[in-house]
């Protein structure tokens, strides 16, 4: 990377841009051919005996220090550069650094996962993620370039003059990223252990030093040429897998053009698993497991004893019988392996109750995959309520995710840092691009994997499964584990248990690829989740610096001071998500997805109003985000599960439950709720200054002066 | 300042062309998606919907922003209002 400057004159005229962007160009081809040359001598290296830590530890050091590199070689003190790297991000570039900043190590690893696990309600995510783009430009993009500031509680504050909303800004910013980057450094620890063999609290602590080295010495000029450098690796990585598995399978090298071929395929045989008699034997095995535990369960302490004194008599039968020690053995650990007492029988057996009533469904309890929704809306009368919840949730999630998209400040934040307007404008539509790549490759990866799983795993007796199978399962068995529940030494569907994050992690193993190639993939996740992790700190580092400190405490602050203060804010920040996520919270999920709940219940509505009616003022503004964000939060607290123990509530969930709307969708009663809001309560008070009804007309047109 | 005749007109057209393509991304995504169930006929292996859901909601998400970047440089320079380079 010898030679790659990002120092530029502060004055820049098109033709400036022009070779600034030739330059951008000629860095980052060198650095993508550097990276394939990078993997084919690690193929070699592999070829002749190089191991596979080996090979997983040169993958994650080499990727940190990458991007420690262009992080100092991009440091700064100086705010326009720290704050939003200068305003002369061209807009294919800014789009690739959206797309790195976007997709999480969640949308890397586990997307197409959930898609191979729910089929057609996965694309809820799919199309939410992506469609949100389209508020993006129509609506936010544009008209944030053109007000030229530095962060969102920024827009806020001038267009609802003065630090109400402001302050109201900064705490729905914090809110939503801090959830969101403890999530992405808990994705990075998981990577790094699988990478390198280290503990988990060290991998943490490893990717933050990569995380904060880049973010720490060069604020977003930095985090922005990191990031285009992370795109180039995640897709690279995602993409070279799938296109080799559908290669495997198909012999084309587009899967997305033919996977749905595959997707008849699986359904077929989808129909046959259904009726097959080996697969409905497993199942009654399952329900039997169920039913045993039910019986347990309905009196536990009675259960518990005569569970006690057949495992110590099997104890004492052995010693008397004078039997090898291991068998002894086993039989005192299993009986010391008995619940201690009544409440912990009746813990652990509801959750094997669940978790066997869970498997002893058809297809190991997964939908058929191209069914949309559940139920049937020609059924009888349940089947049609669930025919229509699923669809309602459906619906409500993909509005959920769509407008907490274009309401999540770090993503809005990248659209300051184009040069103009109308490059603005271009850099969403390269933004939606470079993450449709990934996005509209994740349901084919899923169906093709699951291809592989119904036609070649299927019916496989269990000594010729392939090797992948039992690496995984020695790996994690909370990922994948295969049991011969039938005992018939044949591999049925209900008998494998899988979680969804190892379907991007092991297909490079499917489809028969090196080990080189599966360092690969998971330097992949790590790229998505550094860089991801890079705009929530820095989002949530200047809401604090530059909003907060800056704008409200101390107005007269030198530059150098802000950025400074910009810089130690970080790294407090930093630590305090990585010690959050070192506790491995439970529900980590759930708070991600709540994140975008939160988000588009607080911004949107002040957002787009501030921008398309010029009546809204500070006090609509101030309650809209209030209300809206406190409806969602109280749906969310009265029927999630894990909110409900954290505040004690005790009616039952169906009471609080709204039309069946799912927890995760709580922002569908808060958004509506927030636009009402802020319309009949900016009707009721004085409308805004002239000089904010001016900051409208200005953001409105890219260049305003007298025609 | 006074917002002329001129910036009005181009704010008008603005709004026509935002409420046009914000009509095709609620139809390609929520229309398409409530009747999901009887849009189930076959597009090249795929049932229709499904397609729609993994890849032509998708695309045409990329058209409509594509189209509207378009639109209105072309709007900006009509009506005087475009940057200056």
């Amino acid at each position: 990377m010898a030679g790659m400057t990002f120092d530029h004159g502060s004055g820049y005229s098109a033709a400036d841009k022009a070779a600034f962007k030739k330059q951008l160009n000629k860095v980052y081809g060198w650095y993508t051919g550097g990276f394939i040359i990078f993997i084919i001598v690690l193929a070699i290296a592999e070829q002749m005996g190089l191991g596979r830590a080996a090979i997983g530890l040169i993958f994650l050091l080499a990727t940190v220090a990458l991007y420690a590199g262009i992080g100092v070689m991009s440091r700064t003190n100086d705010a326009s550069e720290y704050y939003v790297a200068g305003r002369r991000v061209p807009a294919i570039y800014n789009g690739m650094a959206t797309g790195a900043d976007w997709m999480s190590g969640a949308s890397f690893v586990g997307m197409a996962g959930t898609l191979y696990l729910t089929g057609y309600s996965g694309l809820a995510f799919i199309m939410g993620w992506t469609g949100g783009y389209c508020l993006v430009a129509l609506f936010l993009a544009p008209y944030l370039r053109k007000f030229g500031q530095f962060t969102i509680p920024d827009f806020l504050g001038a267009r609802y003059d003065g630090n109400l909303v402001r302050m109201l800004g900064i705490l729905a910013a914090i809110l939503c990223s801090f959830t969101y980057v403890v999530a992405q450094i808990y994705a990075v620890g998981l990577i790094t252990t699988r990478l390198s063999g280290l503990s988990f609290d060290i991998g943490v602590f490893v990717g933050l030093g990569g995380i904060l080295v880049c973010s720490f010495l060069g604020g977003m000029r930095a985090v922005t040429w990191t990031q285009v450098a992370q795109y180039i690796i995640l897709i690279i990585a995602y993409l070279l897998p799938v296109v080799w598995l559908s290669v495997k399978q198909t012999g084309v090298p587009i899967p997305q053009a033919v996977y749905g071929f595959q997707l008849e395929k699986v359904t077929a045989q989808e129909k046959k698993l259904i009726d097959d008699p080996k697969e409905k034997e497993v199942i009654a095995i399952f329900k039997k497991q169920a039913d045993d535990l039910g019986a347990k369960l309905k009196d536990p302490k009675a259960a518990l004893a005569a569970d006690r004194e057949a495992a110590q008599k099997k104890v004492d039968d052995l010693k008397a019988g004078n039997s090898p020690v291991a068998e002894v053995q086993a039989a005192e650990k299993s009986l010391a392996a008995l619940p201690k007492d009544e409440e912990a029988a009746k813990k652990a057996w509801t959750a094997a109750k669940t978790a066997a009533e869970g498997r002893a469904k058809p297809l190991a309890g997964m939908p058929r995959h191209a069914a949309q929704y559940a139920g049937d809306p020609k059924g009888d009368a349940a089947a049609q309520k669930a025919f229509d919840t699923s669809r309602r949730n459906f619906l409500a999630l993909v509005f959920c995710l769509m407008v907490g998209t274009a309401a999540l400040p770090h993503i809005l934040m990248r659209y300051y840092t184009t040069p103009s307007v109308r490059e603005a404008r271009e850099s969403v539509t390269w933004s939606l691009f470079f993450i449709f790549l990934l996005y509209f490759t994740a349901p084919a990866l899923a169906v093709l994997v699951k291809y592989e799983v119904f036609s070649v795993l299927v019916g496989t007796p269990f000594d010729k499964l392939p090797g992948w199978i039992s690496q995984w399962s020695r790996v994690d068995p909370g990922l994948l584990s295969v049991v011969d529940i039938n005992k018939d030494g044949i591999f049925q569907l209900g008998e494998m248990k899988i979680g969804g994050d190892i379907i991007v992690l092991a297909t490079p193993e499917i489809g028969g690829l090196p080990y080189v190639i599966s360092g690969m993939v998971a330097a992949g996740g790590l790229a998505a989740a550094l860089s991801t992790a890079d705009g929530l700190l820095l989002t949530i580092a200047n809401a604090l610096s530059h909003d907060l400190y800056y704008k409200m405490i101390d107005p007269n602050a030198p530059t150098a001071r802000r950025v400074m203060i910009s810089k130690m804010l970080l790294l407090v920040v930093a630590v305090l998500a990585a010690m959050v996520a070192a506790q491995k919270p439970a529900d980590i999920l759930f708070l991600v997805s709540a994140a975008f709940s939160f988000a588009a219940a607080a911004f949107f509505p002040v957002l787009t109003l501030g921008i398309f009616w010029k009546r809204a003022n500070k006090w609509g503004a101030a309650l809209g985000m209030a209300l809206g964000l406190g409806i969602t939060f109280y749906y969310m607290a009265t029927t999630q599960p894990w909110l409900r123990g954290v505040f004690g509530v005790t009616s039952s969930v169906a009471d609080n439950t709204w039309w069946g709307i799912s927890p995760i969708s709580a922002g569908l009663f808060g958004v509506p709720l927030g636009f009402v809001a802020i319309i009949v309560v900016s009707l009721l008070t004085p409308a805004p200054k002239p000089e904010v009804q001016e900051l409208v007309e200005h953001v409105r047109y890219p260049n305003l002066k007298a025609a | 300042m006074q917002v002329s005749e001129n910036h009005q007109r181009y704010w008008q057209k603005n709004l026509r062309i935002t409420g046009i393509l914000l009509f095709i991304w609620f139809v390609v995504t929520y229309v398409v998606g409530y009747y999901a169930r009887d849009l189930n006929f076959t597009f090249f292996g795929w049932p229709f919907s499904f397609w729609m859901g993994a890849q032509g909601a998708l695309i045409i998400y990329c058209v409509i922003i594509w189209y509207y970047a378009r639109y209105m440089g072309k709007l900006d320079q009509e009506h005087g209002v475009a940057e200056e380079e």
